[in-house]
C-alpha cells in the first residue's frame, strides 16, 4: 500500500482539516511499528469531532497510519466506547454499574425508553435526545446515576424521567411536551 | 517557582519550603493562627455541588480581606461519601457533613470569624445520638488505616508544591540515589506487599521477573481500566493522589530497568485523566520525570493511554494488545508480559492501588507494612462500599479485617431496615458470600476459599429485596457483553448460562437446565483463556452454592422469594379491602384494571404486565404481590 495525499482537503467538514492538524502533531512514521501505539487516542479525537465515527472518518485515520480500514474498523467495532451512528444532541447515559442496578436502575431506564419511545442505543427521529446504558460512573453514593451529556443526576426516582426530559425541552426553546 | 531539581540535596530543601504550604494541615503540632479550610473533591461530593461550596468560600474571605490568614482549597476523595459534601477546617478539625453551597456564609461567619462550632452540620452517629467533630472518632473513620489514600483529603492534587509538602518524591530519590535495583526489590519483596487488582501475586517478584528477563527496552504501565462495575477506588487515588501513583510507577522502572512508562486508564474518568496530566507535566517540570532525574543518570517518563471501554482490557495482556492500537483481545500465559510484553519487551503491569502503596513502603520500611494485615496478605486494601448500605463510600482497611466489621461498624449495616443477605466482592469475577461467612476476615485465601475473591475492591452489600438469581443473571450479563468472543468457552458458555439463567427468571427452568447451569458454570474456570472467561462462573457458582433454595423457588415453585423477577409475580386485589377508589386502574398503563367507582376492582391477569404501579397507587392495601 502506497501512502497517499489525505483527502482532507476535498472534504467540505472542517472536523477533517482539525484531525488532520492534530494526526500531523502526532508525527506518524508509515514504516514504524509502534506507529498504531496512538490509534485509539487519535480515534477518540476524532470522536469528539464529529460525535461519531462514520466509514468516512474511518477511512481517513486509516490512510494516515497506513494501516487497512478493516484495522480500523476492527479496533471501532471492539471498544464500546466508540459508535459509527451518530448520538442525539441531548445524550440521556444510564448508569448500569451493580450498585445502581440493585437500587432500580433497570426501572429508571424502562421510564427513559417510554418517556421517548425509543430503546437504549437509538436515538429520537428528531436527533435530539438518544439513551444508552454505560458501567458505573465511580457516583455509586448517588445510585441510582443518570448523566444527561455532562451533568450528573443522582438518586433518581421513577417517574423523575419526564422531568429531566422536560428541563432540556426548555433547552430547545420548548414550553412543553407535545402529548 | 517551579525549577529543575538538579539533585537529592535541592529535593529536601524544596522539601522544607513546602512543608509550609501543608502544615495547617498536615502538622499536628501547629500552632500558628492561620486556618484552612478543605472541601472534598470526590465524584460524589462534586455531584453534589462542592466545588461552587470551595468558590463560595474563596469570595468570602476576598471580602473579608483575610487571603493572608484563611485559605479554602479542594482536595481528593474524603471517602464518606455518603454524608457528602464534606468539609474538614484545620488546624482545629472539624469535620462538617452535608455541607450545601449556601452554608459557606454560617462556617465561614460562625467558624472562622468566630471560633463557633456551626451545629447543624456537625456529624450526627445514628445509634448513639451523639454528635461528633472528629472524624477519626466516627465509627466510619475509626477501623479505617489510610496508606494508599494517605493524601486523599490531604492535599490538592493539582498542586505538585503540596505533594512534595508531605513527603512527596523522597522514597524515589531515596531509591534511585542509595539503592541497587536489587535491593530495591529485596524490600518489596521484604514488604509483603501483593497486586492489588485482585489476584495478589508478589509485587516484589514481579519486578523480579521484570529485572531478571533481558531487552533493549522495558516498560512499566499502571493498570488504571476499573472496569468493575460499582467500584471507584483508583478513580479516587488517581483524582486525589496521582503523584504518588507516578512516584511508585519511577521506582518500578527503576526497579527492573525501564525507562518508559503508560498509565492506561478508562476514558470514562476524564477528571482522573486529567490531574493524572497535570500532575505528569508538573513532575517533568521539575525534573523528577524525564532525562537524568537528580542527577543520578536514570531516565524515565510517562504518558497516559486511554482505553475504550472493554471491561477485558483490565487483563494485563489485553491491555498490552489495546496500547498497541489492537483489538484488546488476550494472549496466551506463558509467556508472561514480565518476559514478552508491550512491543514484545519485559514489562511490568501494576494496579494503581498497588502503586499508591510503593512509596510508604520505602519510607516507612518494609518491616512497618508487613506488621500491617495477616499472615499471607499484609497491609491495607481499599473497598467501595456500596449498595445496600447505610455508609457508601471509600474505605481503606487492613488486611484481616472481617467483613462484618466492613459492612456493619463501617458500612453503619444495611440501608432502611432491610436484612442482610450478602455481600459481592471482586465484581462480576467473583461471588456472593452470604451472611454465614460475616466474620470471614479479609484476605487473598479466605475470600477465595469462601468461593469469591479480594477483586479490585468493589463490595456491594444486598438485602432480602434482592433477587440471588437475578444478581447473577446481572453479573453474566455483563460478561456475555465484555466477553471478547477469542475462546470458545467464554464466547459460547457464558451466552449459554445467561440463556438457562433468564430462562430461570422467567419461571421456564427446570431441574434439568438447572444441572447443566451447574456443570458449564464448572467446566468454563477450566477451559477458558484468559482471567475475564475463567472467573465469569464465579458470581453463579457462588449463589448456587449458598442461595440453591431460591433458585429451587424460581424452578419448581414458579415464584420469586425476593419479589423482583417481574415474569413471576402475581398481582391481586383483595376484594374485602378494596373500595373502589379507581386509584389502581388509572395508574395502570395497560388497562387491565375494570370494575366501578366504590366498587372492589379486578385484576385481568392476561393483560397484567406486572409493573406494580397499583400496589403503589392503593391507598387501602388491597393490592398485594405474591
Amino acid at each position: 500500500m502506497t501512502e497517499q495525499k489525505s483527502p482532507c482537503c476535498t472534504e467540505s467538514n472542517p472536523g477533517f482539516i482539525e484531525l488532520d492538524t492534530y494526526i500531523d502533531s502526532l508525527k506518524i512514521d508509515p514504516i514504524d511499528p509502534e506507529r498504531k501505539e496512538k490509534l485509539i487516542m487519535t480515534l477518540h479525537k476524532a470522536q469528539s469531532i464529529f460525535g461519531y465515527l462514520p466509514a468516512e472518518v474511518q477511512k481517513f485515520i486509516a490512510n494516515r497510519f497506513a494501516v487497512s480500514h478493516a484495522h480500523v474498523s476492527g479496533v471501532i467495532s471492539f471498544y464500546n466506547y466508540f459508535t459509527t451512528t451518530p448520538k442525539g444532541k441531548t445524550k440521556i447515559s444510564i448508569c448500569m454499574g451493580t450498585a445502581c442496578y440493585v437500587n432500580g436502575a433497570n426501572k429508571i431506564l424502562q421510564d427513559f425508553e417510554n418517556a421517548l419511545g425509543i430503546k437504549a442505543g437509538q436515538v429520537t427521529p428528531d436527533g435530539r435526545f438518544s439513551i444508552e446504558t454505560l458501567r458505573c460512573v465511580g457516583a455509586c453514593v448517588l445510585a441510582p446515576v443518570v448523566l444527561v451529556n455532562d451533568h450528573v443526576y443522582g438518586k433518581v426516582k421513577q417517574g423523575q424521567a419526564e422531568k429531566i426530559i422536560e428541563e432540556y425541552l426548555v433547552e430547545y426553546g420548548e414550553k412543553v411536551e407535545e402529548q | 517557582m517551579s525549577t529543575r531539581i538538579e539533585n537529592f540535596e535541592q529535593l529536601r530543601q524544596k522539601y522544607e519550603e513546602c512543608k509550609r504550604l501543608v502544615e495547617v494541615r498536615a502538622d499536628p503540632d501547629y500552632d500558628g493562627d492561620k486556618k484552612f479550610i478543605l472541601v472534598c473533591g470526590g465524584p460524589g461530593c462534586v455531584s453534589l455541588k462542592s466545588l461552587q461550596l470551595v468558590e463560595n468560600f474563596e469570595k468570602l474571605i476576598k471580602e473579608h480581606g483575610l487571603e493572608n490568614k484563611v485559605q479554602a482549597s479542594i482536595s481528593g476523595c474524603f471517602g464518606f461519601c455518603e454524608k457528602g459534601p464534606l468539609v474538614n477546617i484545620f488546624p482545629e478539625n472539624i469535620f462538617y457533613v452535608q455541607v450545601k453551597p449556601e452554608d459557606a456564609k454560617d462556617i465561614f461567619e460562625q467558624h472562622i470569624l468566630n471560633n463557633k462550632v456551626v451545629d447543624r452540620l456537625v456529624y450526627i452517629e445514628p445509634v448513639s445520638q451523639k454528635s461528633m467533630t472528629d472524624s477519626l472518632e466516627m465509627p466510619f473513620y475509626k477501623r479505617q488505616m489510610r496508606i494508599a489514600l494517605r493524601n486523599c483529603g490531604l492535599i490538592d492534587p493539582e498542586i505538585v508544591e503540596e505533594y512534595l509538602g508531605v513527603g512527596g518524591y523522597q522514597s524515589l530519590a531515596k531509591v534511585i540515589t542509595q539503592m541497587t535495583p536489587e535491593e530495591a526489590i529485596e524490600v518489596m519483596k521484604r514488604s509483603g506487599l501483593g497486586g492489588r487488582g485482585g489476584a495478589g501475586f508478589s509485587t516484589g517478584r514481579k519486578w523480579e521477573f521484570g529485572r531478571m528477563y533481558k531487552g533493549d527496552r522495558k516498560y512499566v504501565i499502571c493498570n488504571a481500566d476499573e472496569g468493575d462495575p460499582g467500584a471507584f477506588m483508583d478513580r479516587a487515588i488517581m483524582e486525589g493522589d496521582a503523584h504518588s501513583v507516578i512516584e511508585g510507577m519511577a521506582i518500578a522502572a527503576y526497579c527492573i530497568g525501564a525507562d518508559q512508562g503508560y498509565v492506561y486508564i478508562r476514558a470514562e474518568y476524564p477528571q482522573a485523566v486529567k490531574r493524572l496530566q497535570i500532575a505528569i507535566d508538573a513532575a517533568r517540570k521539575l525534573g523528577l520525570l524525564g532525562k537524568n532525574i537528580l542527577g543520578t543518570g536514570f531516565n524515565f517518563d510517562v504518558d497516559v493511554r486511554l482505553g475504550a471501554g472493554a471491561f477485558v482490557c483490565g487483563e494485563e495482556t489485553a491491555l498490552i494488545q489495546s496500547i498497541q492500537g489492537n483489538r484488546g483481545e488476550p494472549t496466551t500465559k506463558p509467556p508472561f508480559p514480565a518476559e514478552r510484553g508491550l512491543w514484545q519487551k519485559p514489562t511490568v503491569v501494576n494496579n494503581v492501588e498497588t502503586l499508591a502503596n510503593v512509596p510508604v513502603i520505602f519510607e516507612k520500611g518494609p518491616e512497618w507494612f508487613a506488621q500491617i494485615g495477616t499472615e499471607n496478605s499484609k497491609g491495607t486494601k481499599v473497598f467501595a462500599l456500596a449498595g445496600k448500605v447505610n455508609n457508601v463510600g471509600l474505605v481503606e482497611v487492613p488486611m484481616g479485617t472481617t467483613l462484618r466489621q466492613l459492612i456493619f461498624e463501617i458500612g453503619g449495616g444495611v440501608r432502611d431496615g432491610g436484612k442482610f443477605k450478602a455481600a459481592q466482592s471482586g465484581g462480576p469475577s467473583g461471588g456472593c458470600i452470604p451472611e454465614q461467612f460475616l466474620d470471614t476476615p479479609i484476605d487473598y485465601q479466605s475470600l477465595s476459599k469462601i468461593g469469591s475473591m479480594m477483586g479490585s475492591g468493589g463490595m456491594i452489600v444486598m438485602s432480602d429485596s434482592d433477587c440471588m438469581v437475578n444478581i447473577a443473571r446481572f453479573y453474566l450479563e455483563f460478561v456475555v457483553e465484555e466477553s471478547c468472543g477469542r475462546c470458545v468457552p467464554c464466547r459460547i458458555g457464558t451466552k449459554r448460562m445467561l440463556e438457562i439463567l433468564t430462562d430461570i427468571t422467567k419461571g421456564k427452568g427446570t431441574l434439568d437446565t438447572l444441572a447443566e447451569l451447574q456443570s458449564l458454570a464448572e467446566t468454563i474456570p477450566d477451559t477458558a483463556l484468559c482471567g475475564l472467561g475463567q472467573t465469569a462462573p464465579n458470581p453463579v457458582l457462588s449463589t448456587l452454592r449458598y442461595f440453591m433454595d431460591e433458585y429451587k423457588a424460581h424452578v419448581e415453585e414458579k415464584r420469586c422469594p425476593a419479589g423482583v423477577c417481574t415474569d413471576l409475580l402475581h398481582y391481586e386485589i383483595l376484594p374485602e379491602k378494596c373500595i373502589g377508589c379507581t386509584a389502581c386502574a388509572r395508574a395502570c398503563p395497560v388497562s387491565c384494571i375494570s370494575g366501578s367507582p366504590k366498587q372492589a376492582h379486578v385484576i385481568d391477569q392476561e393483560k397484567c404486565i406486572k409493573c406494580g404501579n397499583c400496589l403503589q397507587k392503593c391507598r387501602f392495601g388491597a393490592v398485594i404481590r405474591k
